[in-house]
């Protein structure tokens, strides 16, 4: 009966366990070895708290574990609230560091400026493909343009053999049932990536505005990246966007880029990455990327999540600094990028944005 | 805390001892005296902060503009006010418990009426306790289950249901594949309202008067017309009350909705339809990661929508309790 008075307590206290939960991929990131590589004799010691994105949950936690090996009294913290809970803390001054799946906007930039005293900038950390997954007996190897899949996740492509699809798959034998489309439920940064995909590829299939939250109502959705595989493995004729490394057992599709089928990969991801240019009108050493999503490139593939480490260029508390450079250093060095392809599934950063990043990490200023 | 042995003990109401002598206090007296006093207005005190902070933490929200708040929160449409963002989540917060409710209720009282008058004595305590082992199961075990042990099985059932009694709105299809619906959300909180409706009723059974029931058998009564005629009219408010906490239970459940519903803002009956309904504490859970401040702010808000609801429903509960003991069959 305890339980009657206190469920609305325990709803928010659910909520911020949701959080920890929401990536619900295994902790992984002990097979980060010595970690830090040029920090081997280490004399740094601490403590760094952080806080966002909850699809950097799974690399964080390989991120700290190979480097808390190679600094054993640095303590690094990290809250997947979320990537806006994430910036708003920023901004606040509550956590030293930011982790969030968009960069910082113009606001936010302003409230952060005054926070950190120097310019925040955005470093591009994690870089991830998502794929279109599905579940239908029968089909194996299915292929989508962008504007066909704009036309099964806006419910205006209903049944499996309708014709643009059949246009997609010449080869494969479709069947008539029904298609369910299913998408996240929570706000989330793989759906700002999706529909942003969507949006600027499909030729104007998809009329929405981007956006982290779901544009159409009703249908199924499902939380975090697990629900949305779990509820696509749990129907039939489902499709399903999330996080490639997540797919399991699940079908795969194919986006048409140019005029091949790309199916999703680290490497295809980190080259769009790399040939995308950067924001413009940002510090100088921001690194924020404005995506080629329309890139035609052969291999690339432009249905990928960026997400990025926000850090202060200057930090008046120089242990603190220190701490934070030497972090987003082993984050952007080979090292730290191959511990997060190990357990997350992430993209390692190209050659070209590993310099630049450490570039900027460089450029971080403490004391 | 335990509702029951409250009730239990109003009904007793010891003889008044023939004089009252007034005891020489002692030091044990006034510690525990102070003690147990403290720990109830302790109780009074954390309710009125949770209240307070409720409404502290909803006012930012409250005071906007619909159109200030439709564009400086996500999950709130153009268009939408805070009454009118709440108030599908009132109706799918009410439907889900509704649901649940009208599974769990019958059986509930079919295993407390097993439990108190039908199963051998021996049984009946091992029964009792399975039952009452239930309600320790964390929702979110319960969620899992219904998620992926529950839901491929009752989507057959779905179909069925949909296919045969379509003709009625309410099983209007098409049926969601996978199940993820109001009526699975609903399901799984029947199970798990269930021991909380079964020890209550269970314990009310077991209160109606011997005499009462010897009497019945003894005009020739079978065990079910005694059970009719001594039983359920001496526990009908009891089962009520017991209803109504299982009604609590449900309406602010979280995990368990949260992992089994595809949710949806809509005022549709359809239950058999995905995207269509949501509670109010699984839509906490859901948007608070992401939300911005004045996103939490209304979310506090629509908590303490559910939260008022939930006062008023125990308070109900209460009430019907206390008249109860009023009117009780046993006068």
């Amino acid at each position: 009966m305890k339980r009657i008075r206190y469920g609305r307590i325990a709803a928010l206290v659910t909520a911020s366990a949701l959080a920890l939960t929401a990536c619900g991929n295994d902790p992984g990131g002990s097979d980060a070895g010595s970690g830090g590589g040029s920090e081997q004799e280490s004399s740094l010691s601490g403590e760094l708290n952080g806080a966002g994105a909850s699809s950097q949950e799974a690399a964080m936690n390989a991120w700290k574990s190979g480097f808390g090996s190679a600094n054993p009294d640095v303590t690094v913290n990290y809250d997947p609230v979320g990537s806006g809970g994430g910036r708003t803390q920023f901004g606040e001054g509550a956590i030293d560091f930011a982790g969030s799946d968009a960069a910082l906007k113009d606001d936010e930039r302003a409230k952060a400026k005054e926070r950190c005293g120097s310019d925040a900038i955005d470093l591009p950390m994690y870089i991830s493909p998502i794929a279109v997954v599905y579940n239908l007996e029968g089909v194996d190897n299915l292929q989508l343009s962008s504007a066909t899949v704009a036309g099964i996740f806006d419910r205006k492509i209903t049944k499996w053999n309708d014709a643009k699809i059949a246009a997609d798959n010449p080869d494969a034998k479709l069947p008539s049932s029904n298609i369910t489309p299913v998408n996240r439920s929570d706000e989330s940064g793989t759906t700002q990536n999706f529909t942003e995909w969507l949006a600027a590829t499909s030729g104007g299939a998809w009329s929405y505005k981007p956006s982290g939250e779901w544009p159409l109502k009703g249908g199924q959705s499902a939380q975090g990246t697990s629900g949305i595989i779990q509820t696509v493995q749990g129907g039939q004729g489902t499709i399903g966007y999330a996080d490639h490394s997540q797919a399991g057992s699940l079908g795969v599709a194919k986006i048409k880029v140019g005029d091949q089928w790309v199916e999703p990969s680290a490497e295809g991801a980190a080259k769009v990455v790399e040939e995308s240019p950067r924001v413009e009108g940002v510090p100088e050493h921001d690194l924020s990327i404005q995506l080629k999503r329309d890139t035609t490139t052969a291999g690339a593939y432009p249905v990928v999540l960026v997400s990025y480490l926000i850090v202060c260029e200057k930090y008046s508390d120089k242990d603190k600094g220190e701490l934070v450079k030497a972090f987003m250093k082993y984050i952007g060095s080979a090292d730290g990028q191959k511990a997060a392809a190990d357990s997350a599934g992430s993209a390692p950063l190209s050659e070209k944005l590993q310099s630049d990043v450490a570039a900027s990490v460089d450029s971080i200023a403490a004391g | 805390m335990t509702r029951t042995g409250e009730t239990a003990a109003q009904r007793e109401t010891p003889p008044e001892p023939a004089k009252q002598q007034r005891a020489p206090r002692r030091p044990g007296d006034l510690v525990f005296s102070t003690a147990a006093r403290a720990a109830g207005t302790l109780i009074l005190i954390i309710l009125a902060a949770v209240a307070v902070f409720l409404v502290i933490e909803a006012w930012p929200a409250i005071e906007l503009s619909p159109a200030e708040l439709s564009s400086k929160v996500s999950f709130v449409e153009d268009g939408d006010s805070l009454l009118t963002y709440v108030g599908p989540l009132v109706f799918g917060t009410i439907l889900a418990a509704v649901i649940a409710l009208v599974i769990a209720t019958p059986v509930s009282i079919g295993v407390a009426l097993f439990i108190s008058h039908y199963s051998p004595r021996r049984v009946a305590q091992v029964f009792g306790y399975i039952v009452d082992l239930l309600a320790a199961i964390p929702s979110v075990v319960y969620g899992l289950w219904g998620a992926l042990w529950l839901m491929p099985r009752v989507a057959p059932f779905f179909n069925w249901l949909s296919s045969t009694l379509g003709f009625i709105p309410l099983f209007e299809g098409p049926v969601a594949t996978p199940a993820r619906t109001i009526l699975t959300a609903g399901i799984v909180l029947a199970v798990m309202i269930l021991p909380i409706i079964t020890a209550v009723t269970r314990e009310v059974f077991l209160q109606t008067p011997p005499l009462h029931q010897e009497a019945a058998l003894a005009l020739g009564a079978t065990r079910w017309e005694m059970v009719r005629l001594a039983v359920f009219p001496f526990a009908r408010s009891g089962i009520v009350s017991a209803t109504m906490l299982g009604l609590g239970r449900a309406l602010g459940e979280t995990m368990a909705v949260a992992m089994v519903l595809s949710p949806g803002l809509t005022y549709s009956i359809f239950i058999l339809q995905a995207g269509q309904h949501q509670n109010i504490a699984a839509n906490i859970a859901l948007k608070f990661p992401e939300a911005n401040q004045i996103g939490v702010n209304v979310l506090i808000f629509t908590g303490l929508v559910l939260f008022v609801i939930t006062l008023v429903v125990n308070m109900f509960a209460r009430w019907i309790v206390s008249r109860r003991a009023e009117f009780s069959g046993a006068n």
